[in-house]
């Protein structure tokens, strides 16, 4: 933990990619970084555990991948701009997986958008998530 | 001597350079957002910059987590096109002005801000997206580009005060440039828009408004916000918008708004785009 202010901690349904997520999530992200590269693209999807097992991720981490946890990841230090990098790797856009870490199918997360997105009233701090239940 | 003229500000949403490149920007959804930009194009045709300064964000493609500097300056003669994952986007190569680019670099550090040269470096969706709203599809890239990359992924990224203070910075480096060039910079990214997490999916219509007002009359009013109240009113990414006050720093405190945009949803995001003119 660092001793600098941390207000946003109090966002509900959001991770600031700090300097604490930055090293936690360092091996992750570079594993995601190297999906850049079509050959290792092919080698990840033949083997996804063996190329996982390359990079000195910690167990949870490398379960986050397989299972594509998206959230899970997030929370483990990945970095969204890292882990859509799975995504590309798996064919989905920058859409669904958003419409998946939200929770929601990608049809009703297409029409949350269209029809203006998510307010961001409610949505402001954690107590509002959980006055709602 | 070179001058900044005018001031573009645009978000920079993979899936629009996407929608380009795939032939689909006259579907349903996609041409509203390329309609927005028709006026844009012919001004930009108009004004005919010989350089454009592109101040953007890179997204895990030049920069991963081995190295990332908070202002970044492409010095190089070009910038290949970055695979971010499904292969480089059809666009031409991002030619450099390097002259200039150096001349940014030793008047703005001697201004001290301490900018990173870089020489070699991809470039994403962040810096050829605007470059496609604003010229559309042609062989070459009509002029020369700079880019300017700041990092606003990895906290602590800079604070919008710092960045109005750069675009200043900038302003005096070009003007201090021993040629006539017409020179056009870009603010890029936001407006409001999350892409991670539960949150996912937040817009919020009236600070973009509020944003773009200020951004013509009151700039100052924009300079204090801090990242907390991006964090929480524009959502995570809306951060992005730290780069207009780059753009909008480099210009005179009272401007012209040429042209205003802006449109929800582009994928996930508010687009939102100005065009500022110096009144001199």
């Amino acid at each position: 933990m660092s001793s600098l202010s941390r207000e946003y901690d109090d966002l509900p349904g959001t991770t600031v990619f700090d300097a604490d997520m930055a090293r936690r999530g360092y091996h992750l992200n570079m594993f995601c970084m190297s999906l850049m590269k079509a050959d290792n693209r092919a080698t990840f999807k033949a083997d996804e555990r063996a190329y996982l097992d390359r990079y000195p991720m910690t167990e949870d981490q490398k379960q986050s991948v397989l299972k594509r946890d998206w959230n899970g990841m997030l929370a483990l230090g990945g970095n969204i701009y890292f882990t859509s990098k799975i995504a590309a790797t798996d064919g989905l856009s920058f859409q669904q997986i958003a419409a998946m870490m939200s929770g929601s199918t990608q049809a009703e997360y297409a029409e949350m958008m269209l029809k203006g997105g998510r307010s961001p009233d409610g949505n402001r701090s954690k107590s509002e998530w959980k006055n709602r239940g | 001597m070179a001058k900044i003229i005018a001031g573009v500000a645009t978000s920079h949403i993979p899936a629009v350079g996407a929608a380009l490149d795939n032939g689909k920007s006259g579907e349903p959804y996609w041409k509203p957002v390329f309609a927005g930009f028709e006026k844009s194009k012919e001004w930009i045709e108009k004004i005919k910059p010989d350089v454009c300064i592109v101040v953007y964000n890179d997204h895990a493609s030049a920069f991963s987590l081995e190295m990332v500097p908070t202002f970044a300056v492409g010095c190089a003669a070009e910038f290949p096109i970055a695979d971010e994952g499904w292969g480089p986007r059809p666009v031409p190569p991002v030619k450099g002005h390097p002259e200039l680019a150096w001349h940014i670099v030793q008047s703005v550090v001697t201004d001290e801000f301490d900018l990173t040269i870089v020489n070699k470096m991809d470039v994403d969706h962040g810096l050829t997206v605007p470059l496609s709203l604003m010229f559309g599809q042609p062989t070459e890239w009509p002029c020369p580009i700079i880019p300017v990359c700041v990092n606003v992924v990895v906290y602590p990224v800079p604070s919008g005060k710092r960045c109005y203070m750069l675009g200043k910075a900038i302003r005096k480096a070009v003007e201090s440039f021993d040629r006539d060039l017409k020179v056009v910079i870009f603010g890029t990214g936001g407006m409001s828009h999350q892409l991670q997490g539960q949150r996912a999916g937040l817009i919020n219509k009236e600070f973009d408004t509020r944003f773009l007002d200020n951004l013509t009359r009151d700039p100052a009013a924009l300079v204090g916000i801090q990242h907390i109240e991006y964090l929480r009113e524009t959502g995570s990414e809306g951060i992005e918008m730290v780069m207009w006050l780059i753009m909008r720093g480099a210009l005179d405190d009272k401007v012209e708004e040429i042209y205003r945009f802006y449109h929800v949803p582009a994928s996930n995001t508010a687009l939102g785009h100005i065009i500022l003119e110096n009144k001199n």
